[in-house]
């Protein structure tokens, strides 16, 4: 769900065929049918937007056919937990949980919590709502464990503020009837797929989910994935060979580029990025970010040990190794939030490295808008892109809006080197890092951005070298010396690799988390990546091929944490220690030796932690986890049904209408998110909600998204000729029934409009769109795929210049994937009078701006 | 089995390979394109930019000079193998397909999108190769079928000849190009572009004999789970081009891929037909002669 695998992962899709071989059933929902679709047992169609209802349903279920897996959801779930009696559900308030305030319009979590939680509870809050980031807690802050266990547990799962009893009440909406009329699948396809996942689920089998931005490019998104951890979890599917949740990343590397972030607001590890309330002292930010139990309960290990890779010898701890020298945020510096404030004159200058924001963002035109705010702008790439060249060449010029010479950014374009002209590392989807070997230099002035960050830093602290300046020596300080060959100068990537593997005090490597500490002796560059140069060997070059082992492959590559393949692994035994069934035996407790043994994998576990364990009360950190808990790197070991903790959003997932929507939500008289991050400016203007007058003027479903044959924004793409010729032309792909509604002509040209913008595109008209019966009427979608742009071999239209920026709070991550429009036959007025027919729209909807 | 061809391996002698060969086993094709980017990579083939044809995902139209693999995409909604009255969901149910993981038709619609990978078919009588005034086509020592550039004169004879429409001139030199299976690439022991780029293991690489034999498995497990009409295409040595070294896995009739159905080897009967005409030759001369001598006598 969410996810077209075959098309956007065909290299991990061999292994789904390869199951499927096996006797596997695969099932796809989605909005389209695609090339997942056509190789899928079933395919069921759903309206976009509605993947919670749907999922909600399967949980409704599982219920209803006492499907749930008891002994793996009382031991190992917070389902026996008993929640704040202040709690009161969405569904009994109207679309809003307890604790909402209309005048900041965000939630008071307090509510959410466990009952009889400790007050410290609030601390972790507050800084969690100050950024609004949930990253910003690692949760169940205050959960103050006794014996292992939060303070109230039924384990009958009777009482009536049990998180079980809540989910069920929670869920019991969600019949097959609600999600027919809500997603416009059958109710028979829905109770396949439901049917499916229970007869597959249990001791004996287990299935897995796999999603990606079909998920997460939601109001939503967060609890899109939510709603399925929740399914996964009450099947005892996590965990387990088989079973789990397979995150889809959006290209290659994107897993990797989140461990060791390009995100505002963590720090490599998953380390929050300090806040001012943080203060300048180190205690105080470990205090309000790191429970005190649980894997996070080492926090301070783990800053520490960064702190020492990047500043060395200058962090001592008299001046809390270097913790002032790291930057603090004070708001949202996401995206979106950055571009804004960029359109508003608030930023200088920009690098642009890898990334298309002239194409790839929504609402692409309000991008360039903010792009020629800009003093300078930095682009690495392949070749010039539509974000470098967006001063002489955009929609914008064409319409008369902007003018060359009025534009006063100064752009420079570096070429990028390729991922086969560098050395380094790519994470994969399941956490997996695969060495890469450099196979040809890099052309001409292409150099790898290894090479370009490090010779950045290298020429900013030379000239900084006399500074006497206090905010200086955050730089200057930096260990910043790796060992460089070629001609060019290239560091090493094997040296950073060690440096974020890790070393203790006498430059032994270390081999894992477990040995890192809090009082400076050991360095680690991330500590979840600890041990990746363990012995000295670069563990993720390692390719011993899969036919010399075993079906784990655990000598292929090297997975975060401890090279552990499946994570939480202590869930594939029961919680004596035992397979759940002799077929699905992973990793079980030998008793004989005392330790967690497996069929190949690290144990997700301290490895002598025996099943019976239970913790001293005043136990800290991994000590306080039970030895039948799996789930270590949450504050109680258990797995989260219910989230007291780290969302913005709700404690559970429920349905809420995309932000443009032609229906009213079926569910509640609050048709949104609540808390999802609008913009209402002149630049980015909303269509009427579903119901409302003018909503009419977009009576089509929107979504976005991208095919095999290109990659992303087209960047890397459109520029490569044996890749333009498989799709040279922007198209959208409609349904017989709309092509004939609107007079559409397949292969002839056609224009949608939305209040952003209104592009053209040619027609693909297919049976694989099919109308769907929502609320009594039909809906129609149109489907567009993203890739094109000014810039390449093949050129065209882009899709996500008509889509507005409406973000999912948590994450800040806009809703490319549902949205309304209108489309009709021809091309687009040319020149001022394409603004014209959008102005026309507008004022007939009754847009306002 | 019988794989000989006119000329290998016997006019190879010791330095004969074993015959080489594709099985494009359709059946697990995502329609990714690797195997036609892959191949235009590794043989640097120019750009042929053909625009957008709405002919579903397939915008490179057809196999020609500068498409050596050529993915087709077919998009169907009516079951082909639908007993009248039946729904294809009955139609699904009652092959037991679901159930055994293998099926085309989706359940709900009965809609299915087949993609299948095509290429040169390196046929045991391949017709090109006997019409080729020049040499320029030849049997290689793996029993496959390649134009040599340098001795090709264009006069196109070969284009006319193949039953599949495979070989096509580049409008700008005049000269055939086709898929070589990646001779080059065999010489020194690595395997096709395509092949190797597939990720489905869609189009496999290997002994001719050898992937016959794997089709033959698998195409009996796709018939055990209810695919009655998958078949063979081009494994059959009493075909109309004596079988083929890529040969194909597809999951109804040829012409539902835009395949010929009874592909002929147009040469293959060129003996026999010149023998008829010399008997011909022979019978009316005699005529003529009993005409003339005849008459007077």
């Amino acid at each position: 769900m969410g996810s077209n695998m075959a098309e956007q992962h065909p290299v991990g899709f061999q292994w789904v065929i390869e199951a499927k071989e096996r006797g596997a059933k695969v099932i796809h929902v989605d909005p389209r049918f695609t090339r997942t679709s056509a190789m899928a047992d079933l395919h069921v169609q759903i309206r976009a937007g509605s993947d919670i209802a749907f999922l909600g349903g399967i949980v409704n279920y599982i219920f209803d056919r006492d499907a749930w897996f008891k002994e793996y959801v009382q031991h190992y779930t917070n389902a026996p937990v008993v929640i704040n009696p202040e709690f009161q559900d969405a569904e009994d308030i109207g679309g809003f949980f307890s604790g909402w305030d209309p005048e900041t319009g965000a939630y008071d979590i307090e509510s959410w919590g466990y009952d009889e939680s400790s007050p410290e509870a609030a601390a972790g809050k507050a800084e969690q709502q100050t950024d609004v980031s949930g990253e910003q807690a690692h949760g169940a802050h205050g959960i103050k464990l006794s014996g292992g266990d939060p303070p109230h547990v039924d384990n009958s799962m009777q009482h009536e503020r049990c998180v079980l009893q809540i989910l069920r009440r929670h869920f019991a909406r969600y019949t097959p009837e609600l999600v027919s009329e809500l997603c416009g699948c059958s109710q028979e396809d829905f109770l396949k797929v439901a049917q499916a996942l229970c007869e597959n689920s249990g001791r004996e089998r287990t299935s897995a989910i796999a999603y990606a931005v079909g998920w997460t490019q939601h109001t939503v998104g967060v609890q899109n994935i939510r709603t399925a951890a929740i399914v996964q979890l009450l099947l005892g599917n996590i965990g387990r060979p088989g079973g789990g949740i397979l995150a889809l990343r959006g290209h290659a590397n994107i897993q990797g580029s989140t461990d060791i972030p390009t995100l505002y607001n963590i720090l490599p590890g998953y380390i929050p990025m300090p806040h001012p309330q943080s203060g300048a002292s180190l205690e105080k930010f470990i205090a309000l970010n790191g429970p005190t139990t649980g894997a996070w309960g080492n926090l301070r290990h783990y800053i520490v040990s960064l702190l020492k890779a990047w500043w060395g010898d200058a962090a001592t701890s008299e001046n809390d190794y270097c913790f002032q020298y790291l930057p603090r945020i004070d708001g949202d510096h996401s995206h979106y939030a950055m571009m804004l404030k960029m359109l508003d004159g608030g930023v200088r200058g920009m690098f642009c490295v890898g990334q298309n924001p002239a194409v790839g963002s929504a609402n692409s035109k309000l991008m360039r808008l903010a792009l020629a705010k800009l003093e300078w702008l930095v682009v690495r790439d392949f070749q010039p892109t539509e974000s470098g060249l967006f001063w002489k060449d955009s929609p914008e010029h064409e319409t008369g809006e902007v003018r060359a010479q009025d534009i006063q950014t100064e752009v420079f374009f570096l070429p990028a080197a390729a991922h086969t002209e560098k050395d380094g590392n790519f994470t994969n989807t399941q956490r997996l890092l695969q060495w890469h070997h450099k196979a040809c230099d890099p052309p001409g002035d292409a150099r790898s951005e290894l090479h370009w960050i490090y010779h950045l830093g290298r020429a900013i602290r030379s000239k900084l070298a006399d500074s006497e300046d206090p905010r200086d020596r955050p730089l200057l300080d930096l260990t910043w010396d790796y060992p460089l060959q070629g001609p060019h100068g290239e560091p090493d990537a094997a040296a950073v690799l060690q440096e974020i593997s890790g070393m203790s005090a006498d430059g032994s490597f270390l081999s894992s988390y477990d040995e890192l500490k809090g009082d400076g002796s050991t360095r680690a560059g991330s500590w979840i990546h600890c041990g990746i140069y363990k012995d000295g060997v670069n563990q993720s070059a390692r390719k011993r091929p899969g036919q010399e082992q075993n079906w784990i492959a655990h000598e292929w590559g090297w997975s975060w944490p401890k090279d552990v393949r499946i994570l939480y692994n202590r869930a594939s035994a029961d919680p004596e220690g035992n397979p759940w069934s002799e077929r699905k035996r992973y990793v079980w407790w030998d008793a004989q030796d005392g330790k967690w043994t497996s069929l190949g994998d690290s144990p997700d576990f301290p490895a002598t932690k025996a099943p019976d364990f239970e913790p001293p009360d005043d136990a800290k950190a991994l000590e306080a986890i039970s030895g039948d808990k799996p789930f270590i790197i949450l504050a109680d070991g258990r797995g989260w049904l219910f989230a007291p903790t780290g969302l913005v959003d709700g404690p559970l997932p429920t349905h809420y209408e995309p932000q443009e929507s032609p229906f009213t939500n079926p569910v509640y008289r609050q048709q949104h998110n609540p808390t999802r991050q609008t913009f209402s400016r002149a630049e980015n203007p909303y269509h009427p909600r579903g119901g409302e007058q003018g909503a009419e003027v977009f009576p089509y479903v929107l979504t976005t998204y991208r095919l095999t044959e290109h990659h992303t924004a087209g960047g890397m793409s459109r520029i490569v000729p044996y890749l333009a010729e498989l799709q040279p032309e922007f198209f959208c792909e409609v349904s017989p029934q709309l092509a004939a509604e609107r007079g559409l002509e397949h292969g002839g040209w056609a224009t949608i409009v939305t209040a952003r913008q209104a592009i053209e595109a040619r027609v693909l008209v297919t049976e694989r769109i099919k109308p769907l019966q929502i609320q009594g009427r039909p809906m129609h979608l149109v489907g567009v795929p993203y890739h094109w742009g000014g810039v390449g071999i093949v050129t065209g239209d882009s899709g996500n210049e008509l889509l507005p920026l409406a973000l999912d709070n948590n994450v800040h991550i806009s809703e490319y994937k549902a949205a309304t429009c209108d489309i009709r036959p021809g091309r687009r007025p040319r020149g001022p009078a394409r603004l014209e027919l959008v102005e026309q729209y507008k004022q007939r909807a009754g847009v306002k701006t | 089995m019988k794989l000989e061809t006119h000329a290998w391996p016997a006019t190879y002698g010791d330095r004969a390979q074993p015959r080489m060969g594709f099985f494009t086993d359709t059946s697990v094709c995502i329609g990714c394109k690797a195997c036609e980017v892959a191949c235009k990579e590794w043989n640097q083939i120019p750009m042929s930019i053909k625009g957008f044809t709405g002919n579903s995902y397939d915008n490179t139209v057809a196999l020609g000079a500068n498409t050596w693999r050529h993915v087709a995409f077919v998009e169907q909604t009516l079951a082909a193998d639908a007993r009248e009255g039946e729904s294809l969901v009955a139609v699904a149910e009652r092959q037991a397909a679901i159930d055994a993981g293998v099926h085309t038709y989706q359940e709900g619609d009965g809609l299915r999108w087949l993609m299948a990978s095509d290429v040169c078919k390196h046929c045991t009588d391949a017709a090109c190769l006997e019409v080729c005034p020049t040499g320029a086509l030849f049997r290689t020592e793996y029993g496959t079928v390649v134009v040599q550039q340098d001795v090709c004169n264009g006069c196109g004879y070969c284009v006319t000849a193949c039953p599949f429409g495979v070989l096509d001139q580049r409008k700008d030199d005049g000269r055939v190009w086709k898929c070589t299976l990646c001779y080059d690439r065999l010489k020194d022991d690595q395997q096709p572009a395509c092949a190797q780029a597939c990720p489905t293991n869609s189009i496999q690489f290997g002994e001719l004999s050898q992937l016959r034999e794997r089709a033959e498995h698998r195409l009996a497990a796709l018939q055990d789970a209810g695919q009655r009409k998958a078949q063979l295409y081009l494994a059959d040595e009493q075909d109309g081009v004596g079988g083929a070294g890529a040969f194909f896995l597809l999951l109804d009739e040829p012409e539902v891929y835009g395949l010929p159905p009874d592909p002929v080897d147009p040469v293959r009967d060129l003996s026999s037909t010149w023998g008829a005409a010399a008997v011909a030759t022979v019978a009316l001369g005699a005529g003529l002669l009993a005409a003339v001598f005849g008459g007077r006598r």
